[in-house]
């Protein structure tokens, strides 16, 4: 048994009176108990989690077919994904879609977020409204932006009413990124819109008030007032929507197929090609790690520049 | 210096009439203005629900109209009749709230571990339980197909529940919320009789209801929404298919038919809709304590 186990509860008990026999059967149950517990999520973590995370590790060191035959490579999967230019095109993309992505993505929640909490009456609704991409199937929204983007469409039906000659969004190379960025961020930013909204309740209301009283105008009280006390769920909205930004799927997936060509081809939609249309899971495997490698650094770089920007203490 | 201020402003306030209708007329633009941009961000939405209940020959109708000819309610019926899609919301609903019951268990009994009772390697074993939460879903998807291979699960209901029941997340939000209740009540129970067990399941369960509903909601949605796994683990989509799998295949088939595909699409939403709705109260405290998972 633990020393732990045992000092602690046996320093809370004696308040409480109780006889030497039930002290033991405290401890005693304390550590059945957090066996029992514990297990079902430790078991189910280990199997559905860790082993997955070794075996992905193994595969990716393999020439691993969905059906058939398995042999070893060593590093022949990362040197055929870095010298392959087919997959730093599809880095490239997932680099640019995060690019365009993110800051519009913060833009927009914050601005809104910032926006909906002036308003007297109807915050919660506004709140609810723009939520409702965020929990709806993401395959349900797609299809809508797809029948959008068509030509033929929403936008060129509006287009040709008024004459004006509108792309065809999702089949010019030009256009696709832009198109599928769009989408993404419609569909996304109601989610860092509630961080932030969180966030911007919780300043005192007086701080405002004060300076409102001291005439000091919106924009210095958005800068000197709420952008500080808002930035650490700024940091985390940041780190979080990179993270997820960079494993892009469904959205490219569906809208585009990854083309016209190989515009709008993600790392994420790469790996589930050679994955699961070429059975070669050594590939995706790898294609994953080199993925998750990018995710790492980029996180640690976030959380060694933050201190420039994030406050803690006000 | 605040104070003084506060106090002092129903006294500055007869003096600003004329300044304080302009604010308020300021005001009423902002709040229109707004509305209308919640306008135009539904307008997909409400564009989708518009198209699912057109005839076929007025959807591209020129120039464009937000209603066709008729109502045609009839698309529902036929969305529902044309593939399985009445199997698909079984299979859906099936896989949701089994993978949501299942969470709910695993995570709360863990938590409660985690948060009030004291063993060995507690601290190195939530540790990592929280280290796992930052492996990506796309590392995992392929060893995991490859896992399903070895226990015989491709194309079948548990391979759909079972491998995302067991998360970190739903853990650490229960630790975070066992960890507010106060020791005593646990004490008390003990005291009056009560083991580890009942103390967990009648005073502890019941008092986390509110958070247990915040972490059912967003298992669920994040069950019915998924659908990289689906699509990889499911061969016979229109046996074992879930919702989103449905719409893609129903989509590649008959995505000429737009009224229907939109049809479709409006009856895959609903249940996230209601629940969205039911949660309205707790959506910003509930995002501000858990952060609900990406997609």
């Amino acid at each position: 048994m633990s020393t732990q186990s045992t000092t602690a509860p046996a320093r809370e008990r004696p308040a409480q009176g109780g006889p030497p026999r039930s002290k033991k059967s405290w401890r005693d149950s304390d550590a059945t108990a957090a066996t029992v517990f514990a297990a079902p999520s430790t078991i189910g973590l280990t199997v559905f989690t860790v082993v997955p995370i070794v075996m992905s590790l193994v595969m990716s060191f393999y020439n691993w077919p969905a059906f058939g035959e398995r042999s070893l490579t060593g590093t022949g999967n990362f040197s055929a994904l870095l010298g392959s230019p087919e997959f730093r095109r599809v880095v490239l993309n997932t680099v640019v879609f995060t690019v365009l992505y993110l800051p519009l993505n913060l833009l927009v929640s914050l601005g809104l977020s910032v926006w909906i909490a002036t308003m007297r009456r109807g915050r919660q609704a506004l709140r609810v409204i723009f939520f409702v991409p965020v929990v709806t199937p993401i395959v349900a929204n797609v299809l809508v932006w797809k029948m959008i983007y068509q030509p033929n469409g929403l936008i060129d039906g509006i287009g040709q009413q008024v004459g004006i000659d509108m792309p065809n969004f999702l089949g010019d190379p030009n256009w696709a990124m832009i198109a599928l960025v769009t989408m993404s961020v419609w569909q996304g930013f109601g989610y860092n819109l509630l961080v932030f909204s969180a966030a911007i309740d919780s300043i005192p209301a007086s701080l405002n008030e004060a300076a409102s009283l001291d005439g000091v105008g919106p924009w210095q009280r958005f800068r000197h007032i709420t952008l500080p006390m808002i930035s650490p769920s700024m940091f985390f909205a940041t780190t979080m929507t990179l993270i997820t930004t960079f494993q892009v799927f469904a959205q490219p997936y569906l809208l585009t197929g990854g083309g016209p060509g190989a515009t709008t081809e993600t790392l994420v939609l790469f790996i589930y090609r050679e994955g699961f249309a070429n059975f070669a899971l050594g590939m995706a495997a790898a294609g994953a790690w080199v993925l998750f490698a990018i995710i790492l650094v980029i996180t640690a770089l976030q959380f060694l520049f933050q201190k420039k920007w994030v406050t803690y203490d006000v | 210096m605040s104070e003084q201020l506060v106090t002092d402003r129903p006294a500055g306030r007869p003096a600003g009439q004329t300044r304080s209708s302009a604010k308020k007329v300021r005001h009423a633009v902002s709040a229109t203005l707004l509305w209308l941009v919640a306008l135009l961000f539904l307008a997909p939405l409400i564009y989708t629900v518009a198209t699912s209940l057109k005839p076929a020959s007025d959807v591209f109708s020129v120039p464009p109209s937000l209603w066709g000819k008729e109502i045609r309610w009839q698309n529902y019926a036929d969305a529902l009749d044309y593939l399985p899609f009445h199997k698909f919301i079984l299979n859906g609903l099936l896989v949701a709230t089994a993978g949501t019951l299942i969470t709910l268990v695993a995570a709360s009994m863990s938590a409660y571990a985690f948060a009030r009772l004291k063993f060995r390697g507690r601290n190195v074993l939530f540790a990592a339980f929280l280290a796992t939460l930052m492996i990506p879903q796309e590392v995992l998807v392929v060893p995991m197909f490859s896992l399903m291979q070895e226990f015989g699960w491709v194309d079948s209901y548990q391979a759909l529940i079972l491998p995302w029941a067991f998360t970190a997340f739903g853990v650490f939000l229960m630790r975070q919320f066992f960890l507010t209740i106060p020791q005593e009540l646990a004490d008390a129970a003990t005291v009056d009789g009560a083991g580890k067990f009942r103390t967990f399941f009648s005073v502890m369960l019941p008092l986390a209801r509110p958070s247990l509903a915040v972490l059912a909601v967003f298992t669920f949605i994040n069950y019915w929404n998924s659908f990289l796994w689906p699509l990889i683990i499911t061969n016979s989509v229109e046996d074992k298919g879930t919702v989103p799998l449905g719409l893609s295949l129903f989509f590649s088939q008959q995505g000429s038919q737009w009224n229907l595909v939109m049809a479709a699409s409006v009856i895959s939403m609903v249940p996230t809709l209601l629940l969205l709705v039911m949660l309205r109260k707790h959506l910003v405290s509930g995002i501000a304590t858990t952060g609900m998972g990406g997609r």
